[in-house]
């Protein structure tokens, strides 16, 4: 059996790790410092799966989630990889 | 301004635990005897009510810090106990020492490396912001590894386990381990190794979790009442103080005069007992302290904990002055900014007015009036209730000193003025689940002792007039008043944020009369026109229509007197629901679609969907269009022309509203036997085996969903040959069309059959063994026998049915008692999840620190309030209100 891929399933939203380049270009747009941007665990089933794709992931990176809304169609949503989640 | 009471800033709070030579040194007064006072009523030195401890009488002083009732706070005292008892609130802490910690030499069982490792990992931590949770976790882990282990690393002794026996006995091996033995041996704990249990080791050494000496509160926080017959009463606390005091008494002497070990020991567990009762009376495990009346002593924990303790009681919530309280009632003549109050109440809230150059006159005026004046004719004029002075003295107005203190007051001092028409009240009915269960009113003085309103009001605050009471509160601050004006004020809260549409809107009998007086465009002579509008006031009248050289008025031209001008819309009214016609502007033989050109009703009828709460797209369209004054304005005219055509027309409902023809009733009592025997042929093929089940379903579930679908269909059919019969000309018909009140399934209940009555979603099945009632038999699975009503309210319910009506009644009622209670807690935790959560200007939703939460507020950073139902904008109306039909 091949391995289960948590993005594959239909109720995760789409996750993509944002470039570390473009980092500050994202920042600069929400006008946030990364300490005020919400969490993500680095545990979290959803980093895991993209640590298949983009090897290892340090605390701190960004990532971007594309969510379906009732009210906007569509919603960007970024979070900043921690060691833990308060 | 004064200085004495100059507030400052908590910068820190630090917990740890009381030594027993903190306690000695903070205490005043040792307390050794278990009375409180001698026969003259004084305080027995010594005693629990030692002068010492604080001074709750006038007259006496503290013998302490010397101060009178109000000015000394209260000091300690203390309570040496004959032996160590332990805390009840640090059982486990003791247990996690007792389980980790070597008996003989006192170190964590742990080996010198993993002490290094975990010391360095605990030094990660930072006490200060990391979870609490966590620094938990990593604990446990480390000091369940030092419990498993048996044999100490440092000095080799076996510790044996010890087993918590609840809520206060620890034993090893089966062997009680007292607490002076407890104590011992968490004294021997090094203070390097508090850091594993969680301790600080500046604040807190281990066997200070066991007592040997209690402290005792000031008397200010457990005062004895008087009663009324002279009779004194103590307080729990004093009541739990006097036990343990007697019971450490005799524990002393029964120790220090070699009693048995057994009596000792006894007398010990009843002195634990009483200690843990002290702390908390609701320990699981022991039966609580009970009071002479058999009432549970209140004890430290309970004054702090649940919904009347402290925290929540009287730190969350405080009580308020300037308020009031009484039932309501309705008035239509009202308008819905307006609320009308008592004399009474009027004449005791107040308005604080500061006296300045401009009022001062005027002011001096009004003080001169006294408490209750009135004009000539007797009518209420405010007065004035008090006078404070610039030093903050308060002078009492009476009808006496009024004339002196009118000369006195001078600019600077301030007036607290009776109620006047206009002020700005706030108006608030409980529960108050929504912002518009509190909005702003202005004041109307009334005679009566109700609070009135008018009726479209009813919905915000969910209010009905069968005995409800409301309360108001007289707003004391300039800001705050001009806060509630801008953004209170009723018509403000006209549109809910809940769902982007009007929540204030015409009710009942007022939806019905707009139905009746626009409803197939009737005729009105010119009499009625002028009783109906009398109550409006209005500028231009109607065009006439001339029919045999009298005038005559259409009912929508009166009712387009009240809409504004340069309002166009076209919707399909409530009536449309229900209707058997198409509903369009063409060919449109019952009157449903609706169509409004430049404020003239064109075509339709107006009821609910135009003018109700929740729907009213009228309502909702002059509020967008021409804003909360408008709108408050046009709410308020539907009720006064509503009052006007009901109080000239009348409207009344009766059991002869459902009459059908006995051909229908025969009919309807012909499908239902047809079902009936549907049901037993299903029950037949059941029992044969020759049922089909349904794909996830049993041959058992099966039966029941066939037979459910039958009774509800059949149900369904008898409405409709019930209501074929009964048409717009019938006033319960009008109710419910118009959406007045109640649903044709009602009316379908009343005059065609009542149907299957269910608890949980199924036939009724429970009462006896295998059979609902004793009047049938076992194991009957036929309509009848499970709940199936086939008569009509009208013709009445047979015995059997009414039974099986009454427990789906019941069950309605548990359903809605479980769910608000449910809902209720649901909803607490999420107010308190989001009550610091904000949107700043750039529309981001963050919590207190700053973090985000949603970049844009809903996603889409629309107010719910100011959006179309939820939807951002709705161009197809504003294309059609600009550019018309032609698009």
């Amino acid at each position: 059996m091949s391995k289960f891929n948590v993005l594959e399933h239909e109720i995760v939203p789409e996750h993509h790790l944002v470039p570390v380049e473009e980092e500050y270009k994202v920042l600069k747009m929400l006008n946030v410092t990364k300490e005020n941007l919400p969490r993500i665990s680095i545990n979290d089933p959803a980093v895991k799966a993209l640590e298949e794709i983009h090897g290892k992931l340090e605390p701190g990176r960004i990532i971007k989630i594309i969510r379906k809304s009732p009210t906007a169609g569509y919603y960007e949503y970024y979070r900043v990889i921690v060691k833990s989640v308060i | 301004m004064s200085f004495n009471n100059v507030s400052k800033r908590i910068e820190k709070i630090k917990f740890a635990l009381l030594s027993p030579e903190e306690i000695r040194k903070m205490s005043q007064v040792r307390v050794i005897t278990p009375d409180t006072y001698d026969d003259d009523g004084y305080p027995i030195e010594k005693g629990l009510m030692d002068l010492h401890m604080g001074v709750i009488e006038p007259g006496l002083k503290c013998a302490t810090c010397g101060g009178r009732v109000d000015e000394c706070p209260g000091h300690f005292g203390h309570i040496e106990l004959a032996m160590p008892v332990v805390h009840i609130g640090f059982v486990k802490e003791i247990k996690n020492m007792l389980d980790s910690a070597c008996k003989s030499c006192g170190r964590i069982k742990l080996t010198d490396e993993e002490i290094e490792t975990y010391k360095k990992q605990l030094s990660a931590i930072n006490y200060e912001t990391e979870d609490p949770e966590i620094i938990d976790l990593t604990l446990k882990k480390i000091l369940d590894v030092a419990a498993q282990r048996v044999k100490c690393p440092h000095c080799g002794a076996d510790s044996p386990k010890v087993i918590l026996d609840k809520p206060t006995t620890f034993r090893e091996g089966g062997i009680k381990i007292t607490p002076k033995e407890i104590r011992e041996r968490l004294e021997k704990i090094p203070d390097d190794d508090l850091i594993f249990y969680g301790l600080n080791k500046d604040a807190a050494r281990p066997e200070w979790m066991v007592l040997t000496v209690l402290p005792v509160p000031p008397i200010d926080v457990r005062p004895s009442i008087t009663l009324e017959t002279g009779e004194r009463s103590e307080d729990d606390l004093t009541h739990k103080l006097v036990d343990i005091i007697r019971i450490s008494q005799r524990l002393r002497e029964s120790r220090d005069n070699g009693s048995p070990q057994l009596i000792i020991e006894d007398l010990w567990d009843l002195l634990q007992y009483h200690i843990t009762t002290y702390f908390d009376n609701q320990t699981a495990g022991i039966p609580p302290a009970r009071h002479r009346s058999g009432r549970a002593l209140k004890t430290l924990v309970q004054r702090l904990k649940g919904k009347e303790g402290r925290f929540r009681a009287n730190l969350s919530g405080k009580r308020v002055n300037f308020s009031s309280r009484t039932v309501i009632s309705p008035e239509p003549f009202l308008s819905i900014n307006e609320v009308g109050i008592p004399e009474i109440a009027a004449r005791e809230l107040t308005v604080p007015v500061i006296i300045n150059s401009f009022n001062i006159d005027k002011m001096k005026e009004w003080i001169k009036r006294g408490t209750s004046p009135r004009t000539p004719d007797g009518k209420y004029i405010a007065g004035v209730n008090y006078l404070i002075r610039p030093d903050g003295r308060r002078i009492k107005i009476t009808d006496q000193n009024a004339e002196i203190n009118s000369e006195r007051a001078d600019i600077g001092w301030t007036v607290e003025r009776q109620m006047t028409e206009g002020d700005i009240v706030l108006f608030n009915r409980q529960p108050s689940l929504h912002r518009m269960s509190m909005m702003a009113h202005t004041v109307r003085v009334l005679p009566g002792m109700t609070f009135r309103f008018n009726l479209a009001v009813c919905t915000p605050y969910n209010a009905d007039f069968d005995g409800d009471e409301m309360n108001l509160h007289v707003i004391q601050s300039e800001e705050a008043r001009a806060e509630a004006r801008i953004i209170m004020k009723v018509q403000e809260q006209i549109l809910s944020p809940r769902f982007g549409g009007p929540i204030i809107g015409a009710i009942h009998d007022h939806i019905t009369a707009l139905f009746l007086l626009t409803h197939n465009n009737p005729l009105f002579s010119e009499e009625e026109f002028i009783h109906i509008t009398s109550y409006l006031n209005i500028d231009k009248m109607p065009d006439p229509v001339i029919k045999d050289g009298k005038k005559y008025y259409h009912g929508r031209d009166i009712f387009s007197l009240i809409l504004p001008e340069g309002i166009n819309m076209k919707f399909k009214s409530h009536l449309c629901a229900g209707s058997k016609d198409k509903c369009e502007y063409e060919n449109d033989p019952e009157d449903t679609y609706v169509v409004i050109t430049n404020g003239k009703l064109i075509h339709g009828t107006i009821d609910d969907e135009a003018v109700g709460p929740f729907s009213g797209v009228i309502v909702d369209r002059i509020f967008r269009k021409f804003g909360p004054d408008a709108a408050a304005k046009f709410v308020d005219n539907v009720t006064r022309l509503a009052v006007g055509f009901l109080s000239f027309n009348g409207f009344s409902t009766g059991i002869k509203d459902y009459d059908i023809p006995a051909d229908a009733i025969a009919r309807i009592e012909e499908i239902s036997n047809e079902t009936i025997e549907k049901i037993d042929k299903l029950v037949e093929a059941f029992r044969a085996g020759q049922l089909q089940p349904m794909p996830g379903r049993s041959i058992e579930d099966t039966l029941e969903v066939e037979i459910l679908g039958e009774t509800g269909s059949v149900r369904d059919e008898s409405g409709k040959i019930a209501s074929s019969y009964l048409g717009l000309n019938d006033p319960s018909v009008i109710m419910a069309r118009s959406g007045a009140r109640a649903k044709m399934l009602n009316i379908a209940e009343v005059a065609g059959m009542v149907g299957q009555q269910s608890v949980r979603g199924g036939r009724l099945n429970r009462g006896y063994a295998n059979r609902t009632l004793p009047h049938f038999k076992e194991n009957d699975l036929g309509a009848y026998a499970r709940g199936f009503i086939k008569s009509s309210y009208r013709a009445g319910l047979s015995p059997t049915e009414y039974f099986f009506h009454s427990i789906g009644g019941r069950e309605g009622l548990v359903d809605i008692a479980v769910r608000t209670s449910r809902s209720g807690y649901m909803q607490r935790r999420l107010i308190n999840a989001f009550e610091d959560l904000k949107v700043d200007p750039e529309r981001r939703v963050e919590d207190t620190v700053g973090s985000i939460v949603q970049f844009k507020y809903g996603e889409d950073g629309i107010d719910p309030t100011r959006s179309d139902e939820g939807k951002t904008i709705d161009i197809d109306y504003i294309a059609y209100d600009e550019l018309g039909d032609e698009q």
